[in-house]
């Protein structure tokens, strides 16, 4: 049986190399991809949680389930956004999307 | 090492290491073919931990639908896609050391908690998963009231993204 601090880990250097892309790439839909890794990586816990827990009780898949959700509520307007900017733009890079700064 | 074991380590190499060419290959496309591993990776991570159906919703939601997504969208911006200069940005650096930091910091947490060594117990032989996630998600002793604000907030969300790419002209 696998250990479940390895899960634990594993989860971590995902979420880091999520955050890692996220906090770095130039391209807005690259940046969703690194958001994309990081909401994996906590599905990784809830899961391993509730396999290391009480197995009947079914509350960590019910949560991992929500974040399915949520994540895929999160590309498709994200995405959105990016496409419609690009539309107007005419640039996918995040550092040229500054019309809110003074 | 048991076999186990020696799945989990492979596949965990293998997804971290799409995963670091999702954040670092210079074609976008690569990086969303690479994301696509890296989903299949933690399918097979949910499959070892006898989470079926989030494994199946895995493949089924992320591979086949927010990964086609992404394809999709790195098509619709194709002018983008051989960006001009580097594709980190300058304070990049900055960036990985966060990074470290915070895996540092996570480490530390589980190092530091007691619960770490506990071991998982054999899944009783008459306890079927799926057909307790399926009851709870519409049991309204249980969670039917979150499912339904995500399904919700799922409605609103594919609403909204129609209206703000609608190209209106």
């Amino acid at each position: 049986m696998v250990p479940l601090s390895w899960y634990l880990i594993f989860s971590a250097a995902l979420f880091s190399v999520g955050l890692f892309g996220v906090l770095t790439r130039r391209n807005a839909v690259a940046i969703l991809l690194g958001v994309e890794l990081m909401l994996n990586s906590v599905n990784v816990n809830l899961a391993a949680f509730w396999r290391y827990g009480n197995v009947t009780d079914i509350a960590g898949q019910v949560f991992a389930i929500i974040v399915f959700a949520v994540a895929a509520a999160e590309v498709s307007v994200g995405l959105a956004l990016v496409i419609s900017i690009y539309r107007k733009r005419n640039t996918v890079i995040a550092d040229d999307l500054d019309m809110l700064k003074f | 090492m048991t076999v186990d074991q020696v799945i989990f380590l492979a596949v965990a190499l293998l997804t971290l290491f799409a995963a670091l060419r999702v954040v670092t290959t210079g074609n976008i496309v690569h990086a969303a073919f690479w994301l696509i591993a890296a989903l299949f990776g933690v399918a097979v991570i949910f499959a070892l931990l006898n989470a079926s159906f989030l494994a199946v919703v895995q493949v089924v939601v992320y591979i086949g639908a927010i990964a086609m997504l992404f394809i999709f969208a790195v098509m619709l911006t194709r002018k983008e896609m051989r960006d001009r200069g580097p594709q980190l940005n300058p304070n990049w650096r900055f960036g990985a050391l966060l990074a470290a930091v915070a895996f540092g910091g996570l480490l530390l947490i589980v190092n530091g908690w007691s619960g770490v060594t506990k071991t998982a117990s054999a899944v009783p032989s008459d306890f079927d998963a799926v057909s307790a996630l399926g009851n709870a998600l519409v049991s309204p002793d249980a969670y039917v009231l979150p499912f339904e604000v995500a399904s919700v907030l799922l409605v609103a969300a594919l609403i909204g993204a129609v209206y703000v790419a609608f190209n209106q002209k």
